[in-house]
């Protein structure tokens, strides 16, 4: 068994884009659920407007990387209005529903033949890296040490992925700890309290449900850049996926959701690695590879279980600040 | 004064209704690629999909074919000797479809309806045929669609029933939004398979057996999951994460042992019969006769027996009902039972009415059901009967318009603009504040 | 803690007696008193609402005036509407129909919120502290106009800084008030029941309101704290504001309350000074009358709980 490649593998998940990018999506997770209480199960939806609008905004329109940048912060930014017109008064509960079928609803419009001349469809899209290679600045060449060695694309792309994360853990823990971060954290233990204080608790939870969603889209631009934009990518699992990270590094908390991304990611890999060898190796001849690509996913629903049931606070959350959104 | 505060109040409304319009408006403008294609696409690819369309003996020209699935789509059309290939990139599930427009006049597919699901075995080919009779369905009026779809929308609505009234009577009881119910519909149908194709029972026995196992489960989570985290105090938010966790760890589960392929219930093929403008198969009345005898025994059950009323009075009030000497934890104990057989049910059906059984065939409707209960009213069970039918309905009928790979959004629209005038869903009630 | 529990048990059943005798604001109202009668000086007036769910009329108000700068108390059984007013009031409920002002502004359609910021400002029956915030932070967020609330600005301190001490030492001021300054770093969730009503009361008082309307704020306060709350009541009015308040225990509502308004079936069915108010037929009805006409399932404790308030009206003050 070839550990050192297992090993090398996994570190590569460390600091990887789609590390970046998730951490970033369960960042925007934690200002709607961790701090604000909004129940938003259509994240990946958010990351779906960003990607696309992106990979549309250059494909088809020829727009400059800024321009991309902007159509698709703006789509979520009027995704979120309209999803927040009518869910933003309901129970937590029916806004989870609402909001996974919003998210829904989104993917099977990009995936529908009908605008399959925009979207490419179930085929989704690819070939518009180009213009954000076009900025590097790094010349030809690797760099890097060890596992963490890339070429002169990959390394801007990671650069880039990791600034705009640092960048934006930073404005989510000045914004917490304002005034304006404290409307939100009441609004999470009982809005009718802030209510009857004065807030206007509504379009609170809209620059929440704004904020969040923004940073979920533009993790899903840093997700789109090292693939193909595929609508399959955007299903409700990726939310799922986005709460275990979440709730595995802790909901209301900055650094949680990055340190829970690059656990989620290291480990998996580590998992795949080791469990493809092993069947490899006849290690475990009750299984077939397929069945060991399966596998982590079963314990991925398993682990959501049990940190729910047994570390609510996450790994990094303190018990006594924040156990849950009731 | 007065008419600018109404204006900010249906402001918001007027928008959501506006985009939707603008939605519905977009979804109509086909974008019409017809380019010509070669008898074979793909060909750059490995693993080839291929198939002979014929009639009588006798090879149609010019149908229209399309592949899709694993991310990658693709059209083509047979060749004069009626013959069709498909190149794909990778092994794996792919949903053949057969445009019967492209049919000749009197002709159409006849059995197993003009989509299969299809998947490699060992060898890099793989053939599709469609099964071709005489039919008028290039020639069905409006009004006969429509009756059609209708009754399809019924009978799609009734199934969704049977896991709505699970799903929300276990809401109500306990206040969980339970994910994994998609699942509970999931295990009805593999063990129907199970038991009926793989071990020989008769389909009845099988159906049966299928259902007391769904029982079974529900009584299982129950009893190793839900309650002792009722017991825990752990509030409803955590419970429903718990759930979305569960329900993946088991989805994948069926994945690991059943694999990624699709497979039919005995007598999924049946030859539709005819009524008027209505074509049904017999396994469709016979899901239809089902679920309404159910859904009747159901009704029954929660109108007139002790322990129906005890359920209702629960889902009510649940501290009312402890202090009132009703034992609750027996309640939701019956609740998961008979909410878990329930969704094996509405899956075996499901498993007709698709047709066919996967590991991820409950997670594809579980949107529709909670749809249908968050319509009707969260935790009220004649509610959940009202918005399935409402979702069931309006999925099957808004093919006549749409899309028919937008079937579903035309349903969770409906979902967002009902909750925007009635938050409460059609059968819900207000909170209380303060 | 010992000796507090000796002298309790010293005293046992006693209400509690006012450190000193509340100043009592007469002539209220104009003409006789009874439902509806006009004030002097109304601050709060309504008309004609009415709230029903499903078949049952929680709230059918006529007519009613709350007078300015005084304390006034709503009391009724259980059930009468009182909250369902106060939700209706606030702008948390909306009613069938009916209009109201405050301060002579129409509040009929007006959101919760905007209701508070006008300076009618309410707490809950179940008191609603914002458990995993400090005790600090949910005095803060009572304050009102903070620049720091607005998304851009809240992200340049320097805008909001200074605001923010100053809204710092009123808070601290309130809870030195209120004898919660020690535990200003402290999760409200850590408080017990009574001291959350008090916080929630002084929060209440960081926007400087005009119209206090407290639900039930003796309710589960452990006896030693109801003389200070009562005390802090008296405050209010001492410092302008107008105070309205639901409460069960008739000493108290004796004690303090220049005005009594008694709800029953969601109807105002007398008003009055509250020594005279007790006297009214119409009243001991309203308590009694639940149990007239219900012959079947009663409620020990509901039951015990009206005896003893009919108990409490009849008798004279001390
Ligand atoms: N949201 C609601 N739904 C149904 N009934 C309600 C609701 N809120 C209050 N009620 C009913 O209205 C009546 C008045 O309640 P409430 O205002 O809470 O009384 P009080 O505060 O005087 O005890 C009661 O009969 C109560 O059951
Ligand atoms: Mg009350």
């Amino acid at each position: 068994m070839d550990w050192g490649a297992i090993f090398s593998n996994a570190a590569v998940e460390l600091i990887s884009p789609t590390t970046a990018a998730y951490a970033l999506a369960a960042l925007g997770l934690a200002v709607h659920f961790g701090y604000t209480g909004l129940l938003n199960f259509g994240q990946a939806g958010f990351m779906a407007l960003g990607a696309y609008g992106y990979a549309i905004s250059i494909l088809t329109f020829g727009f400059p990387v800024w321009g991309a940048f902007l159509v698709g912060v703006g789509a979520s930014v009027i995704f979120a209005l309209i999803l927040g017109i009518p869910t933003l008064r309901l129970r937590a509960d029916y806004l989870a529903i609402v909001t996974i079928a919003a998210a829904e609803i989104v993917r099977l419009l990009f995936t529908t033949n009908t605008y399959a001349s925009v979207t490419g469809s179930a085929n989704g899209l690819s070939g518009y890296k180009n213009e954000f290679a076009a900025l590097n600045p790094l010349a030809d060449g690797t760099y890097g040490f060890g596992p963490f060695t890339n070429n002169a694309y990959d390394t801007w792309l990671r650069i880039v992925a990791w600034s705009i994360v640092i960048l934006a853990a930073l404005l989510v823990w000045q914004i917490m700890r304002s005034p304006w971060g404290r409307v939100i954290k009441g609004i999470r233990e009982d809005e009718d309290a802030v209510r009857a204080l004065g807030k206007n608790v509504y379009a609170y939870k809209m620059q929440s449900l704004i904020f969040g969603g923004v940073l979920g889209t533009i993790a899903g631009m840093i997700f789109a850049l090292p693939r193909a934009v595929v609508p399959s990518n955007y299903q409700t699992t990726l939310t799922f996926f986005i709460y275990a990270i979440l709730l595995l590094g802790g909901a209301a908390t900055v650094l949680g959701p990055i340190i829970g991304s690059m656990i989620f990611w290291v480990l998996l890999s580590f998992f795949s690695g080791f469990v493809a060898r092993a069947v490899e190796a006849g290690w475990l001849p009750f299984m077939t590879s397929i069945q060991g690509g399966q596998l982590r996913f079963i314990l991925v629903g398993v682990a959501i279980m049990l940190i729910v049931i047994f570390r609510p606070q996450g790994v990094f959350g303190n018990k006594k600040e924040l156990a849950f959104v009731r | 004064m007065k008419s600018t505060l109404t204006a900010q109040r249906y402001l918001p409304r007027m928008l959501v209704i506006l985009f939707v319009t603008l939605l519905a408006a977009l979804s109509m403008a086909t974008f019409s690629a017809g380019s010509a294609h070669a008898d074979e696409v793909g060909t750059e690819y490995g693993f080839t999909l291929s198939g002979n369309v014929k009639f009588n003996g006798e090879a149609l020209d010019g149908v229209a074919i399309a592949v899709k699935g694993n991310g990658y789509t693709a059209d083509t059309v047979t060749d004069a000797a009626g013959k069709w290939a498909i190149g794909v990139p990778e092994k794996g599930t792919y949903e053949v479809t057969l445009d019967e427009q492209t049919l000749p006049k009197g002709v159409v597919v006849a059995k197993g309806g003009n989509v299969i699901d299809t998947e490699f075995g060992l060898t890099d080919r793989k053939s599709v045929n469609f099964f071709l009779g005489e039919g008028t369905r290039n020639t069905v009026s409006f009004f006969d669609q429509f009756v059609n779809r209708f009754v399809n929308g019924l009978n799609f609505g009734l199934l969704l029933a049977l896991a709505a009234i699970g799903l929300s009577l276990i809401f109500g009881t306990t206040g969980l939004s339970n994910f994994a119910h998609a699942e509970m519909i999931t295990l009805g149908a593999l063990m129907t398979l199970v038991f009926s194709v793989n071990l020989g029972l008769p389909i009845w026995l099988a159906i049966l057996i299928a259902i007391a196992l769904s029982g079974a489960l529900g009584y299982g989570l129950d009893a190793v999951i839900w309650k002792p985290l009722r017991r825990k105090g752990v509030a409803v938010i955590p419970l429903m994460i718990v759930s979305i966790g569960l329900s993946l760890a088991l989805r994948y589960l069926y994945q690991y042992f059943f694999g990624g392929s699709t497979s039919q219930l005995p007598g999924s093929g049946m030859t539709d019969l005819k009524f008027g403008p209505i074509s049904l198969s017999p396994i469709d009345l016979a899901s239809m006769g089902i679920s309404i005898v159910v859904l009747l025994a159901v009704a029954f059950f929660l109108l007139r027996t002790r322990i129906g009323k005890a359920t209702r009075a629960v889902s009510d009030n649940p501290s009312l009902a402890s202090a009132s000497g009703i034992d609750v934890d027996n309640v939701i104990r019956i609740v998961w039972v008979v909410g878990a057989a329930l969704a094996g049910l509405s899956g075996v059906l499901w498993a007709y009415f698709r047709p066919g059984v996967s590991w991820d065939m409950g997670f594809q409707i579980l949107l529709l059901v909670f749809a249908a209960v968050t319509l009707g009213g969260l935790g009220t069970a004649f509610g959940a009967l009202v918005g399935s039918l409402i979702v069931g309905l309006f999925v099957e009928l808004s093919t006549l318009w749409l899309p028919s790979d937008m079937k579903v959004v035309g349903a969770l629209v409906i979902l967002i603009l009902v909750l925007l005038f009635r938050p409460q869903g059609i059968l819900g009630r207000k909170e209380r504040i303060g | 803690m010992s000796a507090n529990a000796v002298s309790q048990a010293a005293a046992p059943l006693e209400p509690p007696v006012p450190t000193k005798k509340p100043v009592k604001t007469t002539g209220l109202h104009i003409g006789e008193a009874g439902p509806g009668c006009a004030k002097v000086d109304p601050i709060l007036v309504v008309d004609n609402v009415r709230r029903t769910f499903g078949g049952l009329t929680a709230v059918d108000v006529a007519h009613l005036e709350v007078p300015r700068g005084a304390i006034t108390a709503l009391i009724g059984p259980n059930g009468a509407g009182k909250t369902t007013l106060f939700n209706l009031l606030t702008g948390f409920d909306k009613p069938n129909d009916g209009k109201w002002t405050f301060d002579g502004r129409s509040l009929a359609g007006v959101p919760a919120y905007k209701v508070a910021r006008m300076g009618q400002i309410r707490t809950f029956q179940l008191t609603k502290a914002l458990g995993l915030l400090t005790v600090m932070d949910n005095m803060l967020l009572g304050a009102k106009g903070q620049t720091g609330e607005n998304m851009f600005r809240a992200l340049m301190p320097f805008l909001w800084r200074n605001q923010e001490e100053e809204n710092r030492a009123k808070a601290l001021d309130l809870l030195t008030r209120f004898k919660l300054e020690t535990k200003k770093n402290d999760y409200a969730a850590s408080l017990s029941g009574g001291q959350r009503k008090l916080l929630e009361m002084a929060r209440a008082l960081m926007s400087d309101p005009t119209l206090v309307m407290l639900d039930e704020p003796m309710a589960g306060v452990n006896p030693a704290l109801t003389q200070s709350l009562l005390d802090h009541i008296l405050n209010l009015k001492s410092q302008g504001m107008t105070v309205l308040f639901v409460e069960h225990d008739m000493h108290m509502v004796r004690h303090i309350a220049d005005w009594v308004i008694v709800m029953a079936e969601g109807k105002v069915v007398a008003e009055g000074d509250p020594h005279e108010v007790m006297q009214n037929p119409a009243v001991i009805d309203a308590y009694l009358g639940q149990h007239h006409d219900e012959d079947i399932g009663v409620d020990p404790d509901t039951e015990t709980e009206h005896v003893s308030a009919i108990k409490e009206l009849l008798d004279d003050e001390r």
